[in-house]
């Protein structure tokens, strides 16, 4: 009883003043102060029976020291513990300030708290958005590289090096966004840690596989036959695999709507439809996994078809794409903020 | 199991889903695009639908439902049948089975 109430209080105590009962002997010695059962003061009754058992004195203040000594240990942890999560609050809000500079629009109720992040993020999505933050920085780096490379004159070796880590780049990414969306899939869903104008292209929690293709094929010429064949059978084949999944999407949203509408008006539990719906819910992560599954395959197939050089040029077309709509965010985030 | 054999050995495409399975319906929706009319075999209402479920996972689906079967032959779920449709490698499966109307 003693031991719960001293937790609560985090370690707020003086040493040595408390008695802490360990066993059942001193447990009786606290029932006689707390219910004064005996009639005799407490302080008498504890003279009386420690005059009577020298031993009992020593063994109380060894539990004495012992448990005070704990309660110490505890405090140091405690304390340890809020000073490691205050350096992590400040890192943390480093990184957002950082990602601001950068062009991020960091919005949906992170900027409005003062500790710079929602209450709301759960652990998993915070580490998500820091470890997109350093995949942006990873990402700008490889095609500031790819640039220079191409501009000069590069091996094909080197460059195929370059594709390489180019291609595990994104890949990376799809393994992120599948550990998020077990964590939360309606923030993958929305896209929350992109930029609002990538934000707009939205397509199940990422980019549309047929825009990419668009938006890479003039980068590819001169093609050759076989390659324009190929591109063009991957285009198609792509457009419907996106719409199949988009209309497996729409049944999934309307049987939500289903579940989430049944039953009669004016009930006030929502219980009964409730499993329904968290069953529904349950294929939404299915469905954000094979978006990115055929993210993954449609720039598989892409490095396939095309010749080192070919996907080199692609890649920097595709990561540019994708600065310049999150440099269009902030341009527009800026100039929603000037005043009119 | 039995019954399993005997269905996935229908001729042309066999799909086994659920009617509540939203993914099953994508993969249906995509060969409708392709022009193939596949056998479905809805499983949440049959007597056996564990068994049916333990059956195709054995043979060595990914997930039991979509569970796509082409001349008899085990394609997959929904992943694989996206990776083969993407490398082009399925309308050539499906040639036989494909109807010519439009």
């Amino acid at each position: 009883m003693w031991e719960e109430s001293f937790k609560n209080n985090g370690g707020l105590y003086t040493p040595g003043s408390i008695i802490i009962p360990t066993n059942e002997k001193t447990d009786s010695l606290s029932e006689d102060t707390s219910h004064g059962a005996e009639g005799t003061p407490h302080k008498f009754d504890q003279e009386a029976s420690t005059s009577r058992h020298p031993d009992k004195i020593q063994r109380r203040l060894a539990q004495n020291r012992e448990a005070a000594r704990k309660s110490r240990l505890r405090k140091k942890a405690y304390v340890q513990q809020l000073e490691t999560s205050r350096l992590k609050l400040i890192h943390l809000e480093q990184e957002l300030d950082r990602a601001r500079q950068q062009g991020f629009y960091v919005g949906n109720g992170v900027e409005s708290s003062a500790l710079g992040f929602s209450d709301n993020m759960s652990s998993g999505i915070v580490a998500f958005e820091m470890e997109y933050g350093h995949w942006v920085e990873e990402q700008n780096r490889q095609i500031c590289e790819l640039r220079t490379v191409l501009h000069g004159h590069v091996s094909d070796i080197e460059l195929r090096s370059l594709v390489e880590n180019a291609m595990k780049h994104y890949f990376q990414l799809f393994r992120m966004k599948s550990t998020a969306a077990k964590i939360d899939v309606f923030y993958v869903m929305s896209g929350m840690w992109k930029t609002s104008a990538e934000r707009f292209f939205l397509w199940i929690g990422g980019f549309r596989p047929s825009e990419l293709l668009k938006v890479l094929l003039p980068h590819f010429d001169p093609l050759t036959d076989q390659q324009l064949l190929d591109v063009c059978n991957l285009k198609q084949s792509c457009q419907q695999a996106e719409d199949a999944l988009s209309q497996g999407m729409e049944k999934l949203q309307h049987t939500l709507a289903e579940s989430v509408a049944a039953g009669r008006l004016g009930e006030g539990s929502y219980t009964p439809q409730m499993t329904c719906a968290m069953e529904r819910l349950e294929a939404l992560v299915s469905f954000v996994n094979q978006a990115d599954h055929l993210r993954h395959e449609t720039l598989q197939q892409m490095h396939r078809i095309l010749t080192t050089r070919q996907a080199a040029r692609g890649l920097l077309a595709l990561g540019e794409y994708f600065q310049r709509l999150r440099a269009l965010s902030s341009s527009w985030a800026a100039r929603q903020r000037e005043p009119t | 199991m039995d019954r399993v054999m005997r269905m996935s050995s229908e001729k042309g495409v066999v799909i086994f889903t659920k009617s509540s399975c939203c993914l099953c319906y994508a993969v249906q929706i995509l060969f409708r695009d392709l022009r193939v009319q596949p056998t479905i075999h809805e499983i949440d209402n049959d007597p056996d639908c564990r068994e049916i479920e333990k059956a195709l996972l054995r043979l060595g689906c990914s997930t039991a439902v979509p569970a796509v079967f082409v001349g008899g032959k085990l394609i997959g779920s929904t992943n694989e049948v996206m990776s083969l449709h993407l490398s082009g490698s399925l309308v050539p499966l499906i040639k036989p089975y494909q109807s010519i109307l439009y």
